[in-house]
């Protein structure tokens, strides 16, 4: 049984379905936002100040918030993103120049549906469509750099501004990271194989002939499949955030990774590499370091280093890139990061 | 029917294999299913965006999973 089965037939009683769902999230979002502090502080009558309570606190209201948030915004986006593909993105990034075609594909990256792990067919079909490889890795780095969700859930929780500083950062580092790798001769690291391989036939593209049920369809079961792959981390992300609002001493990461330390964003960004997790297990960390007075271009920084860069991804890059090239695109994405952190240090204050 | 699942084996190629077998053990098809992980072999059907799914050497389904009764319909139409 399908969600599109079980949708009502007719084209209002769709809206009214879709509706009501809307309404029963909104309802559950302001729920969250008063039940707590009735039940911790009023009911239970625990202390609004002690560390155990606000380590309590953090827990159940921010881990319902940020699963409430993920819920609507993978909701949106798939919905939204089915419109778009990869095919069509290849169609309009083939025969483009270096420079607005790096623009062209950073932008690309961010609104095409793309799961890394779809990285080597694409790279080679970019390839031989004549997309050169700059503008190709620059698609390449803004895709997982700029994740919708880090944008939905930074906009939820800091605002615009500091989602619109995200969008605009990673574009930069993409656009940037793809055009210095193109003149650096990119071309020269390339697995052969890549320039060898011909399309077959016709290219497929996977956005055709979907009705909106099925769209609809394609959202819901994303939700269910994201949450199932990162409840562990996110609920990790927000255990250590919890504990860290609670016990970490309020000097503690401001006098070491804070704006005394001149080397606070290369920490972070160093530690963040290694790390796997994506947007929605680093967000509960951001939000109770972010508490803690640590500076937001540092935490930023941090942020991309963990979802732009990640083993899984690279270990597939390597079956199209020679590691001359997969050192360098680790190498100047790292360094725009910091680059990023430091500036966003400066002009954020 | 020879059925094949494109994929460098991701958790979604993994999911797309399973709901196949599925579909075809629900449809009672006499079909194979192998999985193609070759990259050049996956860019030659014309494929993107994985997981893919080939029937009798044409694509279906690319860069998406479908629900067991999403590909119960398309295999049936198939078989017809």
């Amino acid at each position: 049984m399908t969600v599109a089965h079980r949708l009502p037939p007719s084209v209002g009683g769709r809206w009214l379905a879709l509706s009501a769902v809307t309404a029963a999230w909104a309802a559950a979002y302001w729920v969250n936002g008063w039940l707590w502090d009735l039940l911790l502080y009023d009911a239970l009558g625990l202390a609004r100040t002690a560390r155990s309570t606000e380590t309590i606190h953090f827990f159940l209201y921010d881990s319902i918030k940020i699963v409430l948030m993920l819920v609507g915004i993978i909701f949106v986006v798939t919905v939204l993103r089915s419109y778009l593909s990869i095919e069509r993105t290849r169609a309009m990034l083939g025969g483009r120049r270096e420079g607005a075609g790096n623009v062209l594909a950073a932008g690309l990256g961010v609104v095409t549906p793309f799961c890394s792990c779809s990285a080597v067919p694409a790279f080679i079909g970019f390839v031989a469509a004549g997309v050169p490889i700059g503008v190709t890795l620059s698609f390449l780095i803004a895709s997982p750099l700029v994740n919708e969700l880090a944008v939905g859930m930074l906009f939820a929780l800091f605002g615009w501004r500091i989602a619109a500083v995200y969008v605009l950062a990673g574009l930069a580092v993409a656009i940037a990271g793809g055009w210095i790798l193109g003149r650096l001769g990119a071309q020269r690291w390339v697995e052969p194989f890549v320039f060898e391989t011909r399309l077959g036939g016709q290219v497929v593209d996977s956005a055709e002939g979907l009705g909106f049920d099925e769209r609809v369809q394609m959202g819901v079961e994303e939700v269910g499949s994201i949450l199932r792959k990162i409840w562990p981390y996110l609920l990790a992300g927000i255990g250590v955030g919890a504990a860290i609002h609670g016990w970490a001493p309020e000097s503690f990461f401001a006098d070491h990774a804070g704006r005394g330390n001149a080397f606070g964003v290369l920490v972070a960004v160093v530690v963040g590499i290694p790390l796997y997790s994506n947007a929605a297990g680093v967000m509960p960390l951001v939000l109770a370091l972010h508490d803690k007075g640590l500076p937001m271009g540092t935490l930023l920084a941090f942020m991309m280093s963990v979802v732009a860069l990640s083993l899984p991804e690279l270990i597939l890059l390597r079956r199209v890139l020679r590691p001359q090239l997969l050192a360098a695109f680790v190498g100047v994405v790292g360094a725009g990061i910091v680059a990023v952190g430091y500036l966003f240090n400066a002009v954020l204050g | 029917m020879i059925i094949k699942v494109l994929g460098p084996g991701c958790a979604n190629c993994l999911t797309l294999e399973r709901r196949a077998r599925e579909a075809v053990d629900a449809l009672g098809l006499d079909a194979t299913i192998e999985k193609v992980e070759d990259f050049p072999t996956i860019v030659g059907y014309g494929v993107l965006a994985t997981p893919a799914l080939v029937v009798d050497e044409k694509v279906v389904v690319s860069g998406r999973v479908p629900t067991t009764a999403g590909l119960r319909d398309l295999l049936s139409g198939r078989a017809a």
